[in-house]
């Protein structure tokens, strides 16, 4: 560690023999390792004692990584995603600072804070194409979703108690919609055809007279399907249905108007988009309005539909991260098109028997689904522990059942045990692309050489002809 | 107002890229993913527009990149502050 001047201040030693211990198992805070000069700031000692005392990432104290461990590259982003730095920049005032209460009229801390929650209301609204006063901010998708779902059934129920959605919807509709069965509600959940996308036949004639809702997601966030929602929007203004869409995964990413789509309500998320967790939105249509029962009773902030003080950190976060993937959307898109290009075409011309779960065309490119026949998914997924990615989504990971979004696409029950989602972002590179796949090869290959199933089918046994015996 | 020259619009560039590789911490160092991405974003940003004539457009764009450069030395600081070990990319045994 670079000496500190002898200012007599007992921190620099301390820390100093604090750093020698920690060195002693591995040095468990990366910073320490980096040789980099140091960071110049106006005030030199003050960048010492930065380093020294308040180096202070995430250890991983025996959660996760664990001490002195490389961290995995990150091909999760479907999961959830790191902060975008502008957005964070424009947050950190508000977590320091400027920390009125934005429904505080009296005082300038609230005038502030309400200016910059307004700022970011705009943001939001101008990513999509609505006005600023459609968008009420949420604590997430989630959220967002039960209110459109719960909230118009609800409103609407003496005279329509029916709702059409699909079995490829996030756990969250179709829990809010299992919810609204047991108040006496009709749900009709639409199969998918075996690329993921629904059939729009299908979906006109299951309008009955009495529906009130169709909440079809944008972007599956499993196996990153587009949804034709231009035409689902179309066919739900003509009869006049209010058609609301997930479109957390589709925000921010491919281009979403919610007048040039017909959408009447739609759900968004922060951590999808390099923004914050904890904060969401949810679009509410006001020509022809859409009426909505609150599911968050309280002092009627946000037009009465969501209670609660809106966090202004959280908010402005959120807008940031519209703004700038509204800037960055189409650069973003080619970047990560040719990237998914270059991980599919690598993998399937060097193994065998993968196939893509979801249609080939009607994506979104940077959510891959693969699944690579005669292996394990788990086993595929710890030997790539370099790696962090996932199979089905986060929600459903503890489970030992394949994914429902799997099974509903028509796949074979060992092909669903055998899938991986690969999920390419803003921030990454081509060489995590070819570190991933370089690994992901090999243990395929590994895997495969170590498995007798694979043995017969290179014997040329038709597996699904065998049978196997009792014991 | 005088309109930015070349000779500062370099300047600016410059600086955009040094601040940039002092990026530290998971996904900012070395070859890692956000060094990666604000180096790439800066010559893909400045090349877009490199032949850009309206010198009202200019001053914008500058304006833009000074905002930037800011905000890069902010992050900078901070994400060395918070800084968590390497990614695996980054060890030479991984290559």
């Amino acid at each position: 560690m670079p000496a500190g001047p002898a200012g007599g201040s007992p921190l620099p030693a301390a820390a100093l023999g604090g750093g020698a211990a920690n060195a002693g198992r591995g040095g468990r805070s990366g910073y320490g390792r980096a040789a980099a000069r140091p960071p110049t700031a106006p005030d030199g000692r003050l960048t010492r004692l930065t380093r020294l005392a308040l180096s202070a990432g995430p250890r991983g104290d025996g959660d996760g990584a664990g001490a002195g461990a490389l961290r995995p590259l990150y091909l999760d982003v479907q999961a959830t995603t790191p902060l975008d730095p502008r957005v964070l920049d424009r947050m950190l005032p508000y977590l320091t600072g400027c920390y009125g209460n934005p429904h505080s009229r009296t005082h300038a801390y609230g005038w502030e804070s309400e200016a910059a929650t307004e700022r970011a209301r705009r943001q939001v609204a101008d990513l999509i194409g609505a006005d600023p006063r459609e968008i009420i901010f949420t604590s997430g998708a989630t959220e967002s979703n039960n209110m459109a779902i719960k909230g118009v059934a609800r409103f609407y129920k003496s005279r329509k108690k029916h709702i059409i959605t699909t079995q490829t919807e996030h756990k969250c509709v179709l829990d809010s919609c299992r919810s609204l069965e047991a108040e006496g509600f009709q749900i009709t959940y639409l199969p998918v055809q075996k690329n993921g996308l629904i059939d729009l036949k299908e979906l006109e004639a299951a309008f009955q007279p009495d529906t009130s809702l169709v909440s079809v997601m944008a972007v599956n966030n499993e196996i990153g399907v587009k949804q034709p929602i231009r035409d689902i929007g179309e066919i739900c203004r003509a009869r006049k249905v209010f058609f609301h869409t997930d479109a957390a995964q589709a925000i921010g990413k491919i281009p979403v108007d919610v007048n040039d789509l017909k959408i009447d309500l739609m759900s968004i998320s922060g951590h999808k988009i390099y923004g914050p967790k904890g904060v969401g939105a949810i679009y509410v249509r006001r020509r022809p309005r859409v009426r909505l029962e609150p599911l968050q009773s309280g002092g009627g902030q946000e037009r009465g539909l969501r209670s609660g003080t809106v966090p202004t950190p959280l908010a402005v976060g959120l807008g940031a991260a519209c703004e700038v993937a509204q800037e960055e959307m189409e650069y973003d898109h080619k970047r990560i098109s040719q990237l998914a290009e270059r991980l599919v075409t690598k993998i399937m011309s060097e193994v065998p028997d993968v196939v893509m779960n979801g249609d080939r065309e009607h994506r979104y490119p940077g959510c891959i689904n693969l699944s690579f026949a005669y292996v394990e998914g788990e086993s595929l997924l710890m030997a790539l522990k370099d790696v962090a990615l996932s199979s089905g989504s986060a929600c459903t990971s503890a489970s030992l059942e394949p994914s429902y979004v799997l099974r509903a696409i028509g796949a074979d029950e060992d092909l669903a045990h055998s899938s991986i989602r690969f999920g390419i972002g803003r921030f990454t590179t081509e060489e995590e692309i070819d570190y991933t796949v370089q690994k992901c090869i090999q243990h395929v290959k590994r895997l495969r050489e170590m498995s007798p199933l694979w043995e017969m089918v290179q014997d040329g046994i038709d597996l699904k002809s065998i049978k196997w015996s009792q014991h | 107002m005088a309109a930015s020259s070349r000779a500062q619009v370099l300047r600016l560039y410059r600086a955009l890229l040094r601040e940039s590789q002092r990026f530290s911490g998971y996904n900012y160092r070395c070859r890692s993913s956000r060094r990666t991405y604000a180096i790439r974003r800066i010559r893909d940003a400045f090349r877009e527009n490199k032949s850009i004539k309206d010198s009202e457009k200019i001053e914008e764009l500058v304006n833009k990149a000074k905002e930037n450069l800011e905000i890069i030395h902010r992050q900078v600081t901070i994400g060395q502050m918070y800084a968590t070990q390497k990614l695996v990319i980054e060890s030479p045994g991984n290559t």
